[in-house]
Parts: C-alpha cells; sequence; structure tokens
C-alpha cells in the first residue's frame, strides 16, 4: 500500500524529478497538501477492480496513422521555429553546456 | 438594444440588413472592453487589429458574400494558439509567446468569417475553477464582482456576459467550459472527446481535453458548433464522424424523451437546498414540455473526482515537461503554485513503485465511470443535473484549500472521464446569481443535447436578465 504521508524530504526528491526549484517554505506546504490530496485518493484503493480493463483514452481510435510525407505547406520555418527562443546561435537553439570539457 | 447585447443571430441580421456595419458592431465591443475591463479582468490581449478586420469584414458584406460568422467578434481563450497574437495560457511563463501558427480552430473561425477580438484570461494552463489560479488579476463575474465567474474558461465567460464579445472559446477538461457558463448565466458546450480538434491548443490533459465555447443563446451556441466540430487531420484523436446540423435541431418537440435524474448526485451533501430547488423548476418545466422524467444511478460517482485527480495531474506533469524555457517561455520556477502542486502530484503518480497503485488503479476505475454512463443511456436519451453543487462563490473563499476547489467539480469531471458531452443551459437565479444546469448525453449525440436545450430556452427567459454591469 502507498504511504500517503509526506515529509519534506519526499518532496525534494519528487521535486528533482520534475525538475521543479522549490524553496523550504514551499516544500512545508506541499508536503503537507500532496498528503492531503493523495490520502484523499487512496481511497481509490478500496475499490474491487480485478478483471477490469484500463481506459488510457475513450475514442477507440487505433493506430491513426499518416504517410511519411512532407507537406511544406505545414511547415515552419527556420525563423518562425525560433522566434521565441530566448537564446539562438546560427540557426540553432542555443542551451546550457551540459558537458563539461 | 445596444449592438453588445446582441445574440450573434441577431447580429448576423442586422449586419446582413445593413442596419450597423461589423465595424460599428465591434467598436461597441472595443468601447464595452474599455469601459468594464480594469474592473472585470478578462482580457489579457486585445487585438489591436480588431476594427481592421472588422473593415475587411464589411468589405466582404458589400460585395453581397456570407459566412456563418462573418463580422462577429469572438474572444479566444488564451490556450488558443493565435498566429502573431501573445498567448500566455494565463501564465507567466510564457508571459512574451508569441505563436507562429493558429490553433485548427481558430483557422476555422477565421474562415468562418469571425473577427478575433482578444485572447482572455484563465486559471493559468486551465488548472482551476475560479479564474483565482491565473497568474495576472483574477477575472470578476458581471453579476456580482466580489464573485468568481468560474474556470478555468474565467475570462471568456465575464467577456460574453458582459456583452465584451459575442462569443468565446473555451476549454473543458474537467468543467472549465460548464462551470464558468453556469456562474455567468451562458449556455457552454463540453464536446465529445475528439469532436474538436486540440491541434495547437496548449494541452493541460490530453486524453480528457475538449475544445468548447461559450455563448449566450442556445442557437449562437450550435451555430459555432457546426464552425469548429469536424475530423482534423493534425489531431489524431478526431474520429471519422460527420459534423451534425446542429442549429437544426432546435425547434424539434421534446414530447417522449427520456431524461435521466442521478441520484448520486441529486443526494450529496454539500449541495446548497436553494440549488436543489432550481433544479426540480428546471425538470418541472421539461416535463410540462412532454419530457419524461426517471431516476437513474451512477453507482461510481463517489471515485470520479479521485480519479480525476491521479490521471490529469499525471498527464499534466507530462504536458508541462515541454516548458524548459529553451524554446520558448521562462524556466521552470515561473510556474506558480497550482501548476507546481500538480506536476508534483503527477510525477509522483507515475513514478517507480506507485505506478500501479495510483494510475494504474484510476484508469480501471476510469473504465468503471465510463460505463456507469453508458448503462444509463440504455434507460434514458439524456442526462440533467445541476452544474455546481453552490453559488458563485466569494473571491477567496476556497483559494486557501485546494482540495475544497476540487470539489467544485464535482458534478462535472465524470463527464470527462467518461468522454461524453455536456451543455450548460441557464436555469434560474438565486439571490441574483446565475444557477446553471447541465444536460449530458451519449458520445456525438449533441444533436440531442441541443434539442433539449433549445425547448428549454423556448419556454424561459433567463438570457434576457444581464448583469447589472
Amino acid at each position: 500500500m502507498a504511504d500517503t504521508k509526506f515529509s519534506p524530504q519526499d518532496v525534494k526528491k519528487i521535486a528533482r524529478l520534475a525538475k521543479i526549484e522549490l524553496n523550504p517554505q514551499e516544500e512545508q506546504k506541499l508536503a503537507s497538501q500532496l498528503g492531503d490530496i493523495l490520502r484523499y485518493v487512496s481511497e481509490l484503493q478500496r475499490v474491487n477492480t480485478k478483471d477490469v480493463k484500463p481506459t488510457s483514452q475513450v475514442t477507440g481510435l487505433e493506430n491513426v496513422f499518416r504517410d511519411d510525407e512532407i507537406d511544406v505547406s505545414r511547415m515552419l520555418s527556420q525563423d518562425q521555429a525560433l522566434s521565441n527562443a530566448p537564446d539562438s546561435y546560427n540557426g540553432f537553439v542555443k542551451v546550457p553546456a551540459i558537458l563539461e570539457e | 438594444m445596444d449592438l453588445f447585447d446582441l445574440s450573434i443571430k441577431d447580429a448576423r441580421f442586422g449586419l446582413q440588413t445593413k442596419e450597423f456595419s461589423a465595424e460599428e458592431l465591434v467598436f461597441a465591443c472595443l468601447a464595452r472592453i474599455k469601459k468594464l475591463d480594469t474592473t472585470l479582468h478578462a482580457f489579457l490581449t486585445v487585438s489591436a487589429d480588431a476594427l481592421k478586420q472588422a473593415q475587411n469584414a464589411d468589405a466582404i458584406i458589400g460585395r453581397g458574400e456570407t459566412k456563418p460568422l462573418l463580422g462577429i467578434p469572438v474572444a479566444l481563450k488564451d490556450l488558443f494558439s493565435t498566429e502573431n497574437l501573445r498567448t500566455t495560457a494565463g501564465s507567466k511563463i510564457i508571459d512574451d509567446y508569441i505563436p507562429p501558427y493558429d490553433a485548427t480552430v481558430v483557422k476555422k473561425l477565421k474562415e468562418a468569417g469571425a473577427i478575433i477580438i482578444g485572447k482572455t484570461n484563465e486559471d493559468a494552463w486551465g488548472h482551476g475553477s475560479s479564474g483565482e489560479n491565473s497568474d495576472y488579476e483574477p477575472t470578476r463575474n458581471p453579476y456580482d464582482i466580489s464573485r468568481v465567474p468560474g474556470g478555468s474558461s474565467s475570462g471568456s465567460a465575464a467577456a460574453v456576459a458582459a456583452g465584451e464579445c459575442l462569443a468565446a472559446t473555451g476549454t473543458d477538461t474537467g468543467s472549465s467550459v460548464r462551470l464558468p457558463a453556469a456562474f455567468c448565466n451562458l449556455v457552454g458546450i463540453k464536446p465529445t472527446y475528439g469532436r474538436v480538434s486540440r491541434s495547437g491548443i496548449i494541452a493541460m490533459a490530453s486524453s480528457f481535453d475538449t475544445i468548447g465555447h461559450l455563448t449566450k443563446t442556445v442557437y449562437d451556441n450550435a451555430l459555432l458548433y457546426e464552425v469548429t466540430a469536424g475530423k482534423d487531420f493534425l489531431d489524431g484523436t478526431t474520429p471519422e464522424v460527420p459534423v451534425a446540423p446542429y442549429t437544426k435541431a432546435l425547434g424539434k418537440s421534446i414530447k417522449g424523451l427520456k431524461l435521466g435524474l442521478p441520484k448520486e448526485y441529486m443526494s450529496l451533501k454539500g449541495m446548497d437546498s436553494r440549488v436543489k430547488k432550481v433544479t426540480e423548476n428546471v425538470i418541472a418545466t421539461l416535463v410540462k414540455l412532454g419530457a419524461e422524467i426517471m431516476e437513474v444511478s451512477l453507482p461510481h460517482t463517489q471515485y470520479a473526482m479521485a480519479c480525476y485527480y491521479i490521471l490529469v495531474p499525471s498527464e499534466v506533469s507530462s504536458n508541462l515537461a515541454r516548458f524548459d524555457g529553451i524554446r520558448y517561455g521562462h524556466e521552470r520556477s515561473f510556474f506558480g503554485s497550482e501548476a507546481k502542486r500538480r506536476i508534483m502530484l503527477g510525477t509522483y503518480a507515475l513514478s517507480a513503485g506507485y505506478y500501479d497503485a495510483y494510475y494504474l488503479q484510476a484508469q480501471k476505475i476510469r473504465t468503471l465511470v465510463k460505463k456507469d454512463f453508458e448503462e444509463a443511456f440504455k434507460k434514458v436519451d439524456a442526462i440533467v443535473a445541476p452544474s455546481s453543487p453552490t453559488l458563485p462563490f466569494k473571491l477567496g473563499e476556497k483559494a486557501d484549500d485546494p482540495l475544497q476547489m476540487y470539489l467544485s467539480d464535482i458534478f462535472m469531471c465524470p463527464v470527462n472521464i467518461a468522454g461524453v458531452p455536456a451543455l450548460n443551459v441557464p436555469g434560474g437565479f438565486i439571490d441574483n446569481l446565475p444557477v446553471g444546469m447541465q444536460i449530458i448525453g451519449p458520445q456525438f449525440q449533441e444533436e440531442r443535447l441541443y434539442q433539449i436545450a433549445g425547448a428549454y430556452e423556448q419556454n424561459t427567459e433567463w438570457s434576457k436578465v444581464k448583469p447589472k454591469i
């Protein structure tokens, strides 16, 4: 059974996975709020779902494919694609370095 | 009558008969925005070229051409990507984002001749039921500016109710078109999932998001639906189902139609007894018009909220991962507290060790909730229910208790879980505050919803009650 009590430490772990930075007050508050919400949703455990298939989408559609063709009318130009990038260089999006020398 | 108080139907007639021009109509709405919006905060961006769009429309009208929405000022919820028009999702992270393309629905509205008058305020990313989670100033309810207009399509509802535009688009993932429609005396459609393309609309929960709109009358709503509905090549979740002539469903008698009242909703502790009374009045009118009313059961209602608050935050955590400040927007510390809360919830529910207990279990409950509706629709043609257990509440009343806020959607989110369509219609007033009713139908049976709503509207006058603002 999943644990529904949250410590600020637990919150730190999830925040790292979610790439969200939190200050100590936020960690405290979230620990208590997440605890409340998870306690509420945990009542789902009481429902007997043996032999019930999960629903991931309600349309019933399967294998919606298109031909692997380029449609120029639907393409963004490089300028359009970069138009909102905070930092770009020579037609590329510029990002902070992730590899050390 | 002021031009901004017209329905789309009447405005079209006035434009066609040259009683007034599109420029005059749009000018009237812009003047309304100027007068009211520093109080209402319905708009985040007003189109600088709205009058120019109107002049173009007048030129087309002058040539004798007609289009379904020619010259009609429409506002777009700020989740709708609009080419060269700032689109913020109600958030600070993309407060300066200018999309390089139009969402499919925006394209369709433009092709139908609509004037895009601006982008409306909302709970950031669609996360909320009141408008108070906007990263900007929260929108006020035109019927009582100390109260919320409902959310997350808060600005869209306030804008239409106050006459700042003649229609506005919204999204409904858990209540977000129907609740603001209910709180602001409007007609709001939550389509069948997949009926309207989601392409270009900033995603909240991809298996729940539906693309709807709010209008003053049922006919106006059906007219817009004929424009927005339809399979889209760019959205793989839109099935090949023909678009019905929804406007033709109005005027048909509802004699003999079987309507269901869910017993789990009517017995809810915490439902305002006055809302219950309004519901009974609505039912009485429908019975007078020839419909049959019976009780139905949706036995998994008590688990619907919990199911929703696992599945939706999980999908949210995935959809908001793209906001990394690299291709657009600022970095992730700009997220508001509700967004952070939902991302964290979702990340936890999907993480190793917890996926089975939470996400997988919730998906199975989803199947059971969907089956509840399928079983009910074997007995009745449509379900009628209140849209909200309470009246529009005061700003700040629920803001400190996220769980309390989530529970305002209790009559709404089962509909999104099941993927069925629902229409909110004005049902009456309590203490001068609007009360809305939901009409819920089987997948792709929106004609039936418009038929019932049309019959009800013809016998009531709620839409004539304008806010005293």
